[in-house]
């Protein structure tokens, strides 16, 4: 078992390095940040060449990608081998972002860090909710196969996954407001939560609820989709058990179903639904975008298309990379717990 | 793939028209696959709705006289009409035949993207899947690289850029790019249980080359799961370039896109119902028909399935 953990976080490393290598690509080669000041022409040649020297543009691509990386680089020229050093500001393993092309205001790591938990709880959330929804309405359409239950829940299933998260998303949001307005209830249809300075007079308990009651729509639009994929998944996975000989055997031997269901069937229907929570985070981290620019939240989401807004590479490449890591972290997860779980893996 | 009716009717001569009778009727391979997708009534009913929603983006912009354009006599925030069955914008543009233009601008993308990446998708999981060994492990470790970055996010930070530009044929190649992945590992699973089959093994034996194997035998034999990721990632691709467009990464004004639509109504879900339900349920009936088509093919496709219904 120790041996499979190790050889497991071991083989992380090369996906990880060439996941760095991939997020910086796909950005330094699709776009120049520096393109809007070249095409002013009241812009003077040496405050472009300082930017080029600040954002390290000045720098060949494979120097640029070591110092992103790690903050010097060694560098092949004519001359020999030379050591190039960052100015401190960039090197993924000092825990450096890069300079932003916002200027030196704009901390890209201080704005990540800020906005990473506020993401991490929407994320978090929805992915509870979908996973316990998932799990129920899935175990009941096999439980109740061919019935109109199953019917109605797989009717459900195709209509979330087709629906657009953005079209859902705005329709809640404007449905909130209208039943404010109309209604007069008092949904929460903006913002990720009271601003602290009218939130400073909360207690502990006002203040969860406050951040509970600013989740509950966004929750249920970013869910959707993940909780149509993994309850069909599930109801699969359950038909399968369900039909299998040693389910068979516990109800000849006269257990009661709901020992069967509990004890044989629904545990062992569990296990692949691990992998299938790993891949589907990536499709959460899709929607967060789109639900944080509707719900105006001050998240990573947002944070993302304001970078690709202002073309501001490294904050695009920390993105991409953090977005990376985060799947790759899932599937590490997934591995090991589905090592744990069945007994049928073979740890050597 | 060999047609095994050569060797039934071919030389022997037409037998009498009594025997005939008797003997089952012979049919061809597409005919079986109707016969069985058939049997799915809404994967039918989808199809045919799908192929109206078809003829509504591609037919109906020669048939409706106004076009997604603003024109100086449709008149600005119009309820719906006559004239304007689904009012207007604000700066005057008839919503059906922005309609007609969104639909037929996300299903050119959606096809673009399906044919273009399965193109890719299956013979890199076809040549990985058949050659095996230390080829198969990178070609595949190169496509667990593809499915890191999540597929929106990956093309919405490219294809944001202004260099890359927004045409259409470059967001669909931007999405097609990201979308292989998951069809070249459906097509090696496939193309690993073929390998072992004798008919590639008699190929081997008469000299076939690789290429010859890859293109002639295993593809054409793994088409159905072809067909059926093909006809899924249509859904998929109309989607991501929706919400692309949405969040004003795709397609942009003067063009317009379904979701470009939504995004012109947001606000206006209850003040002008009109103009913000019918391009999200344009794109909803898009994707829902696609998904039961490609759920009625995929029992079609199977060969495993016998004509009784079990």
């Amino acid at each position: 078992m120790f041996v499979f953990i190790v050889r497991r976080l071991l083989w992380a490393i090369p996906i990880l390095i060439a996941a760095s290598l991939l997020a910086f690509l796909l950005i330094d080669i699709s776009g120049d940040p520096l393109s809007e000041l070249r095409e002013d022409p009241n812009i003077p040649q040496e405050s472009i060449a300082a930017e080029e020297e600040r954002l390290y543009l000045d720098q060949e691509r494979h120097v640029r990608y070591q110092l992103w990386v790690t903050g010097s680089a060694v560098e092949f020229s004519s001359t020999g081998v030379g050591v190039v050093h960052g100015d401190g500001d960039i090197g993924l393993l000092r825990g450096e972002f890069g300079p932003s092309v916002r200027g030196e205001v704009y901390q890209i790591g201080e704005e990540i860090g800020e906005r990473f938990l506020l993401t991490l709880r929407l994320i978090g959330v929805a992915m509870v909710f979908a996973l316990g929804l998932a799990i129920l309405s899935g175990v009941i359409s096999a439980i109740r196969q061919y019935s109109k239950v199953d019917y109605v829940l797989t009717f459900i299933g195709f209509l979330a996954l087709a629906m657009p998260t953005f079209w859902l998303a705005a329709l809640l949001q404007r449905g909130g407001v209208w039943s404010n307005e109309e209604l007069g209830t008092n949904l929460a249809t903006y913002g990720d939560s009271t601003s602290p300075h009218i939130a400073q007079d909360f207690t502990p308990l006002e203040n969860v609820a406050d951040i509970a009651a600013h989740l509950f729509l966004p929750t249920v639009a970013l869910m959707l989709t993940a909780y149509a994929q993994w309850s069909r998944y599930q109801r699969a996975s359950m038909l399968e058990v369900l039909n299998s000989d040693y389910v068979r055997l516990a109800r000849a031997k006269g257990l009661p179903n709901r020992v069967v269901m509990r004890r044989h069937a629904l545990r062992t229907a569990l296990i692949p639904l691990t992998s299938v929570v790993a891949v589907g985070i990536a499709g959460l981290i899709d929607g967060v975008v789109v639900i944080e620019s509707i719900f105006q939240w001050r998240g990573l989401g947002t944070f993302f298309i304001s970078a690709i807004n202002e073309r501001d590479a490294y904050a695009l490449m920390g993105w991409l990379m953090l977005s990376g890591v985060i799947v790759i972290v899932a599937n590490l997860i997934a591995d090991l717990l589905y090592a744990v779980l069945d007994p049928r893996i073979r740890y050597e | 793939m060999s047609d095994p009716q050569l060797t039934a009717s071919g030389s022997a001569g037409d037998p009498p028209p009594d025997a005939e009778a008797i003997t089952t009727k012979e049919r061809g391979q597409l005919e079986m696959v109707w016969l069985r997708f058939r049997r799915h009534k809404l994967a039918v009913i989808s199809l045919f709705t799908l192929l109206l929603l078809v003829a509504f983006a591609f037919l109906g912009p020669y048939l409706w006289q106004w076009d997604h354009r603003i024109h100086g006599d449709i008149p600005s925030h119009a309820r719906p009409s006559w004239d304007h069955p689904l009012g207007t914008t604000r700066s005057g543009q008839d919503l059906v035949g922005q309609l007609m233009r969104g639909a037929q601008q996300s299903l050119r993308i959606a096809i673009t993207v399906s044919l273009v990446a399965t193109a890719i998708g299956s013979l890199w999981g076809a040549v990985a899947g058949y050659l095996g060994g230390w080829v198969d492990t990178i070609m595949m470790r190169i496509a667990d690289l593809a499915l890191i970055v999540p597929l929106f996010v990956a093309v919405a930070a490219i294809g944001g850029s202004p260099r890359v530009g927004a045409t259409w044929y470059n967001i669909a190649l931007i999405i097609a790019a990201f979308s292989w992945a998951p069809i070249s590992r459906v097509v090696r699973g496939v193309v690993l249980s073929l390998r072992e089959q004798e008919f590639i093994e008699a190929a081997k034996a008469m000299g076939a080359s690789t290429r010859r194997i890859v293109l002639r035998h295993l593809l054409p034999n793994a088409a159905g799961p072809i067909i059926v990721a093909a006809t899924l990632l249509v859904a998929v691709a109309i989607l991501v370039e929706a919400t692309l467009s949405f969040l004003a990464f795709g397609i942009r004004p003067p063009d317009i896109s379904l979701g470009l639509m939504v995004e012109n109504a947001r606000t206006a879900a209850f003040t002008r119902p009109w103009l913000f339900y019918p391009p999200g349920v344009l794109i909803i009936l898009i994707c829902l028909t696609i998904n039961f088509i490609g759920d009625g093919l995929r029992d079609a496709l199977d060969p495993r399935q016998t004509m009784v219904r079990r």
